[in-house]
């Protein structure tokens, strides 16, 4: 990532896969890691006996280390750390690390869930409304029947309070994501919705419809990370990390969040741009995590695509569309393509593959520099990846 | 799906509102909410208030005591929660939580109650009003201000 770092070593990606989804009601969950690692080794040409690190996470302590008991790995490398939805964005960066100090040869990073098949229909829009999992401070917010849909739209109401952000303009993020997600085969969701669909759809928490909200999918996805002198002898041709950042504003506690309408990506944005010695307007193609249409209005504004205040006309009119002023989550998106919890994978996987021409119907053209941001929590995590196809 | 509509064919007895289980930092915050009062905590020495209670000042670090606030304060965003499978807030729906900015200036997160839901404005003035939820435990949801 860092130019002159150490011996040279530099970090790129060589490999990436997702898994079958959007359900996999035959699979286990770590079985969809495993899927995903063997595409993604395959689509780099390494194998299992090539990889020497290894990073994943889920909900559990020593997640990690129980997929790579299953795969069968005994990496000398590896991380767990859970950033909710922004982890795949972190653990990538982290690989870079370790692979650019000599830690690390080959690093294999693996998704895996099969939240739709287990759950049902009940977690992603009602879920996290109780109160007796809240340990020590999270009990401040957990008394009051709060949802993770209602943490989100508490920004969104925010946002049109101080901004006058319009139902219809978030909607239109919606719209924009299903019209992509029309040329993706795998997406869960492909039938067109209007701007009207959206804001005539059930109110989950006000001012949050429905189709405000990302799907819940079966799913999964791998990435290999290696050198790029390793990459050298390698099937496809690298794609570098040229710069990546991550940073926090609060925890389960969104009442701790100093201001509803700054995300993460405010601080670990800017960070990562100016590592990467590229601007937003170099973007060619944008991966944002889309867990609601809230999260991509905040994301754009706090990257520095427009300025804060100004999300909601920038994605309307499809901005955020192919030909627009940023094309946005090419693949369809958390909102209509998959959404299996921890989406971030899903946004590298797409970068890549766009980097590399292989973005079929929705291939934005000689797109050469992407960025992929990762959100976590109730707004509470983001992490930024900047990703290219030329060396720097 | 099942939302409100379920919560009307379940014939189990209603669920209580949560407890919190108070902590060493927490105990005199949620024993003064018992009492009908509700605290923030003041720095020693930079005189900045704060909640969730903690150890120290979030501003300087500095030591922290308990005092009374006013109970009042404004919305500073809110949301209608219309679904939720979790007992006991499925009974509830549709109801509001909200994000208050107290006079004193710390935030807090509650329930809007005694106001229909579909009249709530961010910047409403809102007071608080009190439950005991435990022995040791009461909480302060808030209402529009008289």
């Amino acid at each position: 990532m860092s130019k002159g770092r150490g011996d040279g070593r530099r970090a790129v990606i060589v490999g990436v896969a997702t898994s079958d989804y959007p359900r996999l009601p035959e699979m286990s969950e770590h079985a969809v890691h495993g899927q995903a690692a063997d595409r993604a080794l395959a689509d780099a040409g390494l194998t299992m006996a090539d990889v020497d690190g290894f990073a994943s996470t889920g909900f559990f302590p020593m997640y990690a280390t129980g997929v790579a008991e299953y795969l069968g790995l005994h990496p000398t490398y590896y991380d767990e750390t859970n950033a909710g939805g922004a982890s795949f964005e972190v653990l990538v960066e982290h690989a870079a690390y370790a692979i650019e100090c000599g830690a690390a040869e080959v690093v294999l990073i693996t998704y895996g869930s099969i939240q739709l098949s287990q759950m049902g229909r009940r977690l992603g829009t009602g879920g996290g409304g109780g109160a007796g999992f809240a340990p020590g401070p999270a009990i401040y917010d957990a008394l009051w029947g709060n949802t993770l849909v209602g943490s989100y739209a508490l920004a969104a109401r925010r946002h049109m309070h101080q901004f006058g952000t319009t139902p219809e303009q978030l909607a239109s993020v919606a719209v924009t994501m299903r019209q992509h997600a029309a040329s993706n085969p795998q997406a869960q969701e492909r039938e067109p919705i209007t701007v009207q669909d959206v804001v005539g759809s059930r109110l989950v928490a006000d001012p949050l419809h429905k189709l405000d909200c990302c799907v819940i999918s079966d799913g999964g996805g791998a990435c290999v990370v290696t050198t790029a002198e390793r990459a050298a002898d390698l099937r496809k041709a690298p794609i570098y990390l040229l710069g990546a950042a991550h940073s926090t504003t609060h925890h389960m506690n969104i009442s701790a969040m100093p201001d509803l309408t700054v995300s993460p990506a405010a601080q670990c944005g800017p960070l990562a741009f100016a590592r990467a010695g590229v601007r937003p307007a170099d973007i060619d193609v944008a991966q944002l995590y889309d867990s609601f249409t809230i999260t991509v209005v905040l994301t754009v504004e706090d990257l520095g695509f427009c300025k804060k205040g100004e999300g909601g006309a920038f994605v309307e009119n499809g901005g955020l569309g192919l030909g627009g002023h940023l094309p946005t989550n090419t693949d369809g998106g958390g909102l209509s393509a998959c959404h299996p919890g921890m989406r971030g994978m899903f946004l590298i996987v797409e970068a890549v593959r766009q980097l590399r021409g292989e973005g079929g119907a929705t291939q934005v053209p000689e797109a050469k520099i992407a960025v992929a941001h990762g959100t976590g929590g109730m707004l509470s995590t983001g992490a930024t990846l900047i990703l290219g196809n030329e060396e720097p | 799906m099942s939302d409100a509509s379920s919560a009307q064919t379940d014939e189990r007895p209603a669920k209580p509102r949560p407890a919190p289980i108070p902590d060493h930092d927490s105990a005199p915050y949620w024993k003064a909410l018992h009492e009908g009062r509700l605290l923030v905590q003041k720095c020693l020495d930079c005189n900045e208030f704060q909640l969730y209670p903690r150890d120290r000042c979030l501003a300087c670090r500095g030591p922290v005591a308990f005092v009374e606030a006013s109970g009042r304060g404004t919305i500073y965003s809110f949301t209608v929660i219309r679904q939720n499978y979790a007992r006991p807030f499925r009974d509830w729906i549709p109801y509001v939580v909200a994000l208050v900015d107290l006079e004193e200036g710390p935030r807090l997160m509650s329930n809007l109650v005694e106001c229909d839901p579909d009249a709530v404005q961010v910047g409403m003035a809102v007071e608080a009003r009190f439950e005991v939820v435990s022995d040791d435990a009461g909480i302060a949801l808030f209402a529009p201000a008289k």
